[in-house]
């Protein structure tokens, strides 16, 4: 089949940036988006043009690093999964399509496609985790956890941290994100001790990244690879809320 | 490179004396400790952040070391541990099925063909089960049972439920957890991290290893880092072979350097073949993808018994389902009565290439066998087949396009983790010492064969429960003082050779792009130094892969400058190493006259096609030493000595 490519071109973070248009010829249904770009900057590198920079890295829909903004969507037309689980067979022979990267505040253009998601980690930091040290813990059936909550908080913890939901989100919000890690810590009993303040702490540091708010209109879940649901930004709501009344920060 | 010549060298693998089961206790107590007070003197590097380095560096810090984290990818979470599907094993005989300490190591050294130490696997079964209680406590969320404990799953090679799991993504949630234990210390300012930053070589200075050399990818500024102890968790080099289920950017760089130090290369030619992967479609193909091994407790594999009806699948004009039952052959339970489906990763993989060498393959290119679900869906019901692979069959189906659930899938089997890696000692350390390689990146444990849910073990075990004791050995015997500025002419010289390969790999400006490099080397190593080798293959890709180093350093092109995000640069330097370990792989072939576990000589093997192992002669760990750029490498040999357990040989018939 036959595509044609509106690729977003920028040097580095200071330079301005635009839309380059490449056509591509002999592209195979069955080949991944991503194995297009590489034959895209096969021929660019051939002809002694720079290859576009993007992100990737498993090429299995679970690493998070491959982030592309497809005709307007994160990650491509698909639902539940990322860039590089997209096949080409998603599209129509001779369509055009516009490849941008995430677009926000709190995530940087590095080059091209590819932008800084640090951001994630510092909100991790801010609280992302059980207080434990290696070696300390008891042994792992002497915390029970009912079947049901196990997959509740699995159904959380799956996310991928790739940043679709702060890209498809209108004021680039990072509820979602940040409230898969404090809705899976606060069903477990690990996340007990912490509950609180890791809530506190971590919308604080999510709030200092430059992250917009969230008006709840349900395109980060739409949008996310793994279809991490909006209840957990309502869970989150609840623990942030019960974490302020109670908080011994004033 | 400069190397450092041990021409005398002697293996010591550091294996203390004593009953098996006692070894590692004694061994600890007779390790150096270190001073609470005195750790914060002490700076630790270590490279990769998978579950290796992530459970290392959080370790480390949390007992008051200074570490500095390394990774290529833009956060700590993205190593490629995150991709590991299937589960990791532990002794807890929490399922009364007869599992023990003994038994995971006993399976642990059958199922890698007796060819990995006694001793470091015993250890590593012993503290197994610790692993699991770190990670339930981390928040982990295991699968459970309904009553609340943990569930357990089986795995090829072995004939106990010890496998945990979380649905099919333990690897990412084992990860996660490392990666939450290291961003505590990041916040707690005893781990500083260094994303999009890339080891490019090792420092050596007074046979000690004193630092590393990086280029921070995105401004390519090259920098010195300087430590007491320098710990490689850098993965394996499954990438050798340009397709497989490594992540683009796995890569040999850190280890290869280190190993132009003076760091041995052990076992380099034992690589895994796993049996479950999705079949290759066309030469675009960038990667591999697997779908994990426990699919084989259910489902069941086949190829028709003709050649005819294989053509006919072939090409298109008959569906699997098509297929009578009287005209299937489920070859792996035929062969192998007792284990079934569930015989070890290599012999899987062997059957599926030799059933496809007679023309009785599917798909399109005749490459691929049938995973067929149709009986355990009618046994258990689709709910109860969902339930355990739903997201397995829903990622086949985006990649393939077709359902499982309908139509059996087809599978072929792919390079999937490497087994060799860096000589270490018992305390994990490398042949420079300093220098430490845990997990993939060491070759300690597996043999000569990985078995299922064994390398989440082995990177948590060496991460949480061994460096912490064993660095503190070293460290304590060195003293603080013991520490090379970045200002010394050590790194000073290693930095201008790191800075001159960048501008050298930039200014040859030749004609091809350095992934056709990569595809190239890749269809030498598989032909030849893959599922099947003869000496005959090997010997002439010894040739292929000299004359493809010679094109690449005279006909690479890489666009752009050091100077900004440039991934062409990147990868460069990474197909370089790529090629060299090669031909070192080959070689390390064509020296192991035998066959055992992944390493398959057509010339060594019994009358009904099984690996013939050659113990009077081969019982040896291989440990190349580099001896200069364009120079045949030197062979040491560990003599592996086996006081608990009798070799013979492997059967699951």
């Amino acid at each position: 089949m036959k595509v044609n490519l509106k690729v977003w071109r920028q040097k580095n973070n200071n330079a301005a940036g635009k839309l380059v248009e490449y056509g591509l010829d002999n592209i195979s249904p069955d080949m991944s988006f991503l194995e297009m770009i590489d034959v895209l900057n096969g021929e660019l590198t051939r002809k002694g043009d720079e290859p576009i920079v993007f992100d990737h890295d498993c090429r299995e829909g679970i690493c998070g690093m491959c982030s592309m903004y497809i005709d307007g969507r994160a990650h491509g037309p698909q639902t539940g999964a990322t860039t590089c689980q997209l096949h080409m067979r998603s599209f129509n022979d001779g369509d055009t399509i516009v490849v941008e990267p995430w677009r926000a505040r709190a995530f940087p253009v590095i080059k091209d496609l590819m932008v800084d998601r640090t951001a994630f980690d510092r909100i991790v930091q801010a609280g992302g985790y059980v207080s434990v040290n290696t070696g300390s813990a008891p042994d792992a059936n002497e915390i029970t956890i009912p079947r049901t909550i196990a997959d509740e908080a699995m159904d959380a913890a799956q996310c991928i941290g790739c940043g679709a939901c702060v890209a498809a989100c209108k004021n680039a919000s990072a509820m979602l994100f940040v409230a898969a890690k404090v809705s899976h810590m606060a069903v477990l009993p690990q996340g007990q001790a912490e509950r609180s303040i890791r809530a506190e702490r971590m919308v604080a540091q999510m709030d200092a990244e430059g992250f917009g708010a969230c008006s709840f209109t349900g395109a980060c879940s739409v949008e996310c690879p793994k279809s991490i649901s909006l209840d957990h930004i309502a869970r989150m709501n609840r623990e942030y809320l019960g974490a302020k009344l109670t908080s011994e920060n004033v | 490179m400069v190397t450092d010549q041990q021409s005398t060298m002697e293996l010591q693998s550091k294996v203390p004396a004593g009953p098996l089961p006692e070894k590692w206790s004694r061994h600890k107590f007779a390790l150096k400790l270190v001073n609470p007070s005195n750790k914060r003197k002490y700076d630790i590097i270590v490279v990769g952040t998978g579950l290796a380095g992530a459970s290392a560096a959080a370790s480390l810090a949390e007992l008051g070391y200074n570490v500095k984290a390394f990774c290529f990818q833009d956060s700590p979470r993205r190593a490629h541990s995150i991709a590991a599907q299937g589960g990791i094993n532990a002794a807890k005989n929490y399922q009364n099925d007869g599992d023990s300490v003994f038994r995971l190591f006993y399976d642990t050294i059958k199922g890698g063909d007796y060819r990995a130490r006694e001793g470091n696997v015993h250890r590593l079964a012993e503290v197994s089960v610790n692993i699991i209680d770190q990670c339930v406590a981390q928040g982990v969320p295991f699968a459970r049972e309904y009553g609340g404990l943990l569930a357990n799953r089986s795995f090829g090679g072995a004939q106990v439920s010890r496998t945990f799991y979380a649905r099919g993504q333990t690897g990412q949630q084992l990860l996660l957890g490392a990666y939450s234990a290291l961003s505590r210390q990041v916040a707690n300012g005893k781990v500083k991290l260094f994303p999009r930053t890339e080891m490019l070589d090792l420092v050596v200075e007074g046979g000690k290893a004193r630092g590393i050399i990086t280029r921070n990818l995105v401004t390519g500024k090259i920098e010195s880092h300087s430590g007491h102890a320098v710990l490689l968790c850098t993965g394996g080099y499954g990438n050798v072979f340009y397709l497989s289920t490594n992540a683009m950017g796995s890569n040999v760089t850190a280890a290869w350097r280190a190993h132009k130090h003076g760091a041995l290369m052990a076992n380099p030619c034992f690589t895994q073949i796993h049996p479950t992967c999705i079949p290759v479609k066309g030469d675009y193909q960038s990667k591999l993808t697997l779908m994990s091994e426990s699919l084989r407790n259910d489902g069941r594999v086949w190829v028709p018994k003709s050649k005819e009806d294989a053509q006919k699948i072939q090409k298109g004009q008959m569906k699997a389902t098509d297929l009578k039952e009287e005209d299937r052959d489920y070859f792996l339970e035929r062969r192998y009565p007792s284990f079934g489906n569930l015989v070890p990763r290599d012999v899987a993989s062997r059957n599926a290439k030799y059933v496809c060498d007679e023309g009785r393959g599917v798909s399109k290119t005749g490459l691929a066998v049938y995973l067929d679900f149709a009986d355990a869906i009618k046994r258990d019901g689709k709910k109860t087949i969902e339930a355990k692979y739903g997201n397995l069959f829903e990622m086949y189906y985006k990649i393939v396009d077709e359902n499982p659930y309908e139509t059996p899938m087809m599978i072929y089997p792919a390079v999937h983790y490497t087994m060799g890696g860096l000589w270490v000692d018992y305390n994990l350390m490398t042949s420079i010492p300093g220098l430490y390689a845990l997990g993939e990146a060491n070759f300690s444990d597996h043999g000569a064969n990985r078995l299922g849910a064994s390398a989440l073990m082995q990177g948590l075990a060496d991460g949480y429960f061994v460096i912490p004791y064993t660095v503190g050995d070293y460290l304590a015997t060195i003293g603080p003082a013991d520490k090379v500025s970045v200002d010394s002419p050590a790194f000073k010289q290693a930095e201008k050779r790191v800075s001159d390969q960048v501008q050298r790999l930039l200014a040859i400006k030749g004609t091809k792009p350095v992934d056709e490099f990569h595809r190239a080397l890749g269809l030498i190593m598989w032909d030849y130094c893959g599922m099947s080798r003869t000496a005959e293959g090997l010997k002439k890709a010894k040739g292929m892969i000299q004359d493809l180093k010679k094109e690449f350093w005279t006909n690479v092109r890489v666009m752009g400058d050091n100077e900004e995000m440039n991934q062409a640069l990147e990868n460069a330097g990474r197909v370089a190493d790529f090629i060299e370990l090669g031909e070192l792989m080959v070689d390390d072939a064509l020296n192991r006259e035998e066959s055992c576990g992944g390493h398959f000589r057509e010339e060594h093997q019994t009358e009904d096609g099984e690996a013939l192992r050659n113990d009077e002669e081969y019982a040896y760990v291989a440990a190349w030493e580099y001896t200069g750029e364009n120079q045949p490498e030197v062979l040491h040999k560990e003599e592996l000595v086996f006081e608990n357990v009798k070799l013979t040989q492997r059967s699951y018939k």
